[in-house]
């Protein structure tokens, strides 16, 4: 009675399939929540400082006299072609808004992930080893104070402690000014454009403003980490097929390494994905404390101007992300995990 | 041979009685006082820093020197950043508040919205889950689909956005940053109560109920919702801890509750950003050790509970036994093979 | 004559628990030939299972083991682990219970055979590796196109033939198999006693099967131990023993068993005991149809009934039995849902 493996192919296409009612929902939430303050976005934002007249004019000029259900549709619309608008309080288009402060977010999410891979997995691994012993209640209260200590509180810390008493790093900002003012702009993204323009002297700069933050908002992560992976490899070392092959001779070395660390690590993959929400929500905040130039300040300048069409736009820019983030994990972790077929 | 020895025989163990139905206190404790080691450690801890933190709370009125927005005493003003003194004894901030007063009615804040917080994720949460494990079908597919969304989503963005939509809606920042919280906890403990309740609708003894009649409300109600809640105190805490961060998260966004309405840690870390500059550190240190000495107690409580109430996660540490091969009388077992008559 | 291969003697395996100390093993003795299969059955928690363990040394933690067990000249009890480890594969295996989750999932079926030649054969390549692989397996009957998959695309009963094939493919002198088909359905169970019948012939293995099915013992097995709460109350030729008990439990398990002739249903009653204070003198004295007054008062002695069988009963040395104690034994009705 033999089970043929299902594709990959079938699953990649099976799980694009599912990710679509999830994105309308997404798209639905969010602008339901938008419409759920009284009167329309224009009003609520510049209600008081227009003439009647000029505000009917620009309500008519986005459509927002239109009923709710036709705005609804032209909103979906309008997302599937990602034209996400105009901000209205300083007119810029959310899409330019994004290309232009998206890339040092990406930066600073994707170092801080690098950070919580770096701590978080190998801490993970050795106190699910030695589960029970005072090394692994160590690691464990480790792991939850990174997360109980918020990101803008380690952030503040370590630059009262690196940049204030100590001196080694820069406080703030992505890269000092002169680095800000003449590096290139391709790819919005600051670093790859140091790099691919061989500015190799303002890389070092531009580095060493991003460790306090990618350290601060990666430990937050790497509590998760540590979690996760030691629970698995707790649970693995118990497994019967542990079990088995240590009844085959298998030395303890080996057992550990080969059969519950692998085994542990495997959904941590997934789990990674499911991180890029809350390291999204935590660069929002771990960007105002180090005053990075990202998207999430962005979306407190908006928030603060309550400039509803430009916090719509960037939220929605956030889940989209987290969706298709979370869809190449999921392809990602097929691939490893041969059980994973539809 | 020998002919046997005819002692009197070992008694055989005395029946003991029926055992006695162990009253509510004694199985609530149970996890406790069975817990060792490491979990045992962390529950306590975990406790202990809990109800300091609550008695802070409640008493902060009384325990705090000054209130959260005085600026100065009989003596007269207090001076602006001013470092520890005999005066203020952990200092002040910007505006000539006491750190001190503020840390203490700052606890009463985080612990008046997590109450909120938790009452109001529990009575929606638990039973949308309940119902739409148990009901299945469409209204449990539709609630499924929005759940995971609502899930996806950043945290921090869902509850920035609630509250954001809330703040001139309704008055009170403390009941605004709850629901915003809300609006983030609900798909947790919809997800959890769900999944007990899908498991437990399959177990024989509803089947059983449903046999003789039982009206779905009285299954419900009788019999789900017993063993379904087993997996709600550990979330419940776990939520507590998160609704405290979330709140600090909201104010040091500035989206949290007003300054002249209430003292919030997290507020009070936004104002610390600026004194970091110039190496002011008690009024980010004070407010943001408060933050994480409640989290962190809460998530001890929570994953000490977790650990414990999970028998498959429990370790009862038991010691190998020392062998005893002496005899003892003709009832016995005999030490050596060779005693006995043959 | 074959050799003895394994040899246990006064085996003692307790279990520490905050009730007390379970004395699942308390004083076996057992011997294993060369080529012979051993049947070991009894109830569920009379220590079959954990005998079973013991032998190999895959106690679990907060157990202590005395006693014996000696395997080519050393009492594995005695040497170091690392000793012990050396001997896992090559001369001591395993067959476990439950096959679903036996094997690495992540792993491949190669991956599973090579690891384990890798260690105990290092010289070896991976030509040789694989070729002895695909012998252990065709012999099991899993074919060769089948070697590169994973295992959970196999079957229930496959993966058992396929963990059989790993505990056998390094010939091990000795194997232990644990209630190798309680979790499978009644064909594949056919196939794999068949196949551990077929190691009698083939090799010349020392098997151990435990089990709690008398019709297996009888069809698979060369000689049987019964065991109740821990002792090994009665053993001989398996023949013998099935067909002709002569220990009071072996006849009530026998009596117990299902077959097509089986009109009505007979149970023992009672429970098994408590293995943290076991019933004193005979154990099975509560349970025994036949007991006696002298079997709740004194240890009954180990007596050879001849046909190479022993049996640990009074009722096999009446002659010794002092006068008046051979009288029926007078016990309270058992309640039918004694807690053990």
């Amino acid at each position: 009675m033999s089970r043929t493996a299902g594709s990959l192919r079938g699953y990649i296409l099976v799980r694009i399939g599912l990710m679509v009612p999830m994105v309308w929902v997404l798209l639905t939430v969010v602008f339901l929540l938008m419409r759920v303050a009284p009167g329309d976005p224009i009003s609520a934002t510049l209600g008081g400082k227009l003439s009647p007249a000029e505000l009917a004019r620009r309500q008519h000029a986005l459509g927002f006299d239109k009923p709710i259900l036709t705005q609804y549709f032209e909103y979906l619309g309008q997302v599937v072609q990602l034209k996400f608008g105009k901000t209205i309080t300083d007119g810029q288009s959310i899409g330019s808004i994004v290309v232009s402060n998206g890339g040092a977010t990406l930066e600073l999410t994707i170092a801080a992930l690098l950070v919580a891979v770096l701590v978080g997995l190998p801490l993970g691994l050795v106190a699910g080893r030695y589960r029970e012993t005072i090394g692994d209640a160590v690691i464990r209260v480790f792991g939850i104070l990174t997360y109980a200590a918020p990101v803008f509180f380690v952030g503040l810390l370590c630059q009262l402690l690196f940049a204030k008493n100590l001196n080694w790093l820069p406080a703030s900002t992505q890269a000092s000014a002169i680095v800000q003012a003449t590096a290139p702009v391709t790819t919005h993204i600051l670093l790859l454009d140091l790099v691919i323009h061989g500015q190799w002297g303002d890389i070092g700069d531009v580095l060493k403003h991003l460790i306090l933050p990618a350290v601060t908002l990666g430990l937050l992560v790497a509590g998760v980490f540590i979690r996760l992976v030691r629970v698995n490899v707790g649970q693995a070392l118990g497994g019967d097929y542990v079990e088995a092959a240590r009844a085959r001779g298998v030395p303890e070395r080996k057992v550990v390494t080969r059969h519950a660390f692998k085994n542990a690590l495997v959904p941590v993959v997934t789990v990674m994905g499911l991180q890029v929400a809350l390291l999204l929500g935590g660069a929002v905040l771990t960007e105002q404390t180090f005053n990075w130039p990202g998207l999430g300040s962005q979306l407190l300048k908006y928030l603060n101007n309550r400039d509803y069409i430009g916090v719509q736009g960037i939220v929605t820019v956030f889940a989209l992300v987290v969706v298709f983030v979370s869809l190449i994990i999921d392809i990602i972790n097929a691939m490893i995990d041969p059980r994973v077929r539809y | 041979m020998a002919a046997p020895t005819l002692t009197t025989p070992t008694a055989p163990p005395a029946a003991s009685g029926p055992r006695k139905r162990k009253n509510i206190f004694r199985r609530m404790a149970g996890p406790f006082i069975e817990s060792r080691g490491v979990q045992r450690f962390m529950l306590l801890t975990g406790l202990t820093l809990t109800l300091v933190f609550v008695f802070m709370a409640i008493f902060a009125p009384l325990l705090a020197p000054f209130h959260f927005d005085q600026y100065k005493d009989a003596a007269g003003e207090f001076a602006r950043q001013a470092a520890p003194s005999a005066r203020n004894h952990w200092g002040t901030t910007v505006d000539g508040f006491d750190v001190m007063s503020r840390t203490f009615w700052g606890a009463r804040t985080a612990l008046e919205v997590m109450i909120l917080a938790v009452v109001f994720s529990l009575c929606i949460g638990v039973p949308i889950g309940l119902i739409s494990g148990y009901v299945g079908g469409w209204t449990d597919r539709i609630l499924v689909l929005i759940m995971d969304a609502l899930f996806a989503f950043p945290y921090l963005l869902l509850a920035i956005v609630a509250s954001f939509l809330l703040k001139n809606t309704i008055k009170s920042g403390i009941v605004v940053a709850a629901i915003a919280i809300t609006v983030v906890y609900v798909p947790q403990y919809f997800r959890v109560v769900r999944a007990s309740t899908l498991s437990a609708r399959e177990a024989t003894y509803i089947e059983a109920a449903r046999a003789i009649g039982a009206r779905p409300r009285t299954i419900i109600r009788r019999y789900l919702f017993a063993n379904v809640v087993q997996s709600v105190p550990v979330i419940a805490t776990l939520n507590a801890a998160d609704a405290i961060l979330t709140l600090a998260g909201l104010g040091f966004l500035g989206l949290g509750i007003q300054p002249t309405q209430a003292a919030e840690w997290g507020y009070d870390l936004n104002r610390a950003v600026a004194d970091a500059g110039a190496g002011i550190w008690w009024t980010a240190l004070f407010p943001g050790l408060g933050i994480v000495l409640s989290v962190l107690a809460l998530t001890l409580v929570g994953e000490g509970l977790n650990d414990v109430l999970n028998p498959t996660l429990r370790r009862r540490k038991s010691r190998a036994p020392k062998i005893q091969t002496s005899a003892v009388g003709p009832a016995s077992a005999p030490v050596v093979e060779e005693d006995v008559r043959s | 004559m074959s050799d003895v291969v394994l040899s246990v003697r006064g085996l003692r395996i307790w279990y520490g628990t905050n009730r007390g100390a379970v004395r699942a093993v308390d004083g076996v003795n057992l011997d294993l030939k060369a080529g012979e299969t051993v049947g070991l059955v009894g109830e569920s928690g009379c220590g079959k299972s954990t005998l079973g363990r013991g032998v190999l040394g895959l106690l679990p933690e907060g157990s202590s083991a005395v006693g014996e067990v000696n395997f080519g000249g050393r009492n594995l009890l005695t040497i170091s682990n690392r000793e012990l480890r050396k001997l896992r594969g090559p001369s001591l295996g395993m067959i476990f219970q439950e096959p679903m989750t036996r094997l690495n999932p992540l792993l491949k079926i190669s991956g599973h055979f090579e690891e384990v030649l890798k260690i105990h054969e290092p010289s070896i390549g991976k030509k040789e590796t694989r070729r002895r692989a695909l012998e252990a397996l065709r012999g099991m009957g899993i074919p060769p196109t089948r070697y590169d998959q994973y295992p959970h695309e196999f079957s229930g009963g496959m993966r058992q033939r396929i963990m059989i094939a790993l505990a056998l493919v390094l010939r091990p002198a000795v194997v232990v198999a644990d209630e190798p088909t309680t979790a499978l359905d009644v064909l594949v169970e056919a196939q794999i006693i068949r196949i551990l019948a077929d190691l009698r012939a083939n090799f010349d293995t020392a098997l151990l099967l435990i089990t709690h099915n008398l019709g297996i013992v009888a069809e698979a097995c060369d000689r049987v131990a019964v065991m109740y709460a821990g002792r090994v109350v009665e053993n001989g030729p398996a023949f013998d023993v099935t067909s002709n008990p002569v220990h009071p439990y072996s006849r009530e398990l026998l009596k117990s068993t299902i077959s097509l002739s089986t009109t009505a249903l007979h149970s023992i009653p009672g429970a098994p005991p408590d293995l943290v204070s076991p019933p004193p003198a005979c154990r099975f004295h509560p349970r025994c149809p036949d007991a006696m007054k002298i079997c709740a008062a004194q240890w009954p002695p180990n007596v050879d009934v001849g046909g190479d069988r022993r049996s640990e009963c009074w009722e096999s040395a009446r002659g010794d039995i002092p006068t008046g104690q051979d009288a029926p034994l007078e016990r309270e009705a058992l309640a039918t849902s004694e807690e053990a």
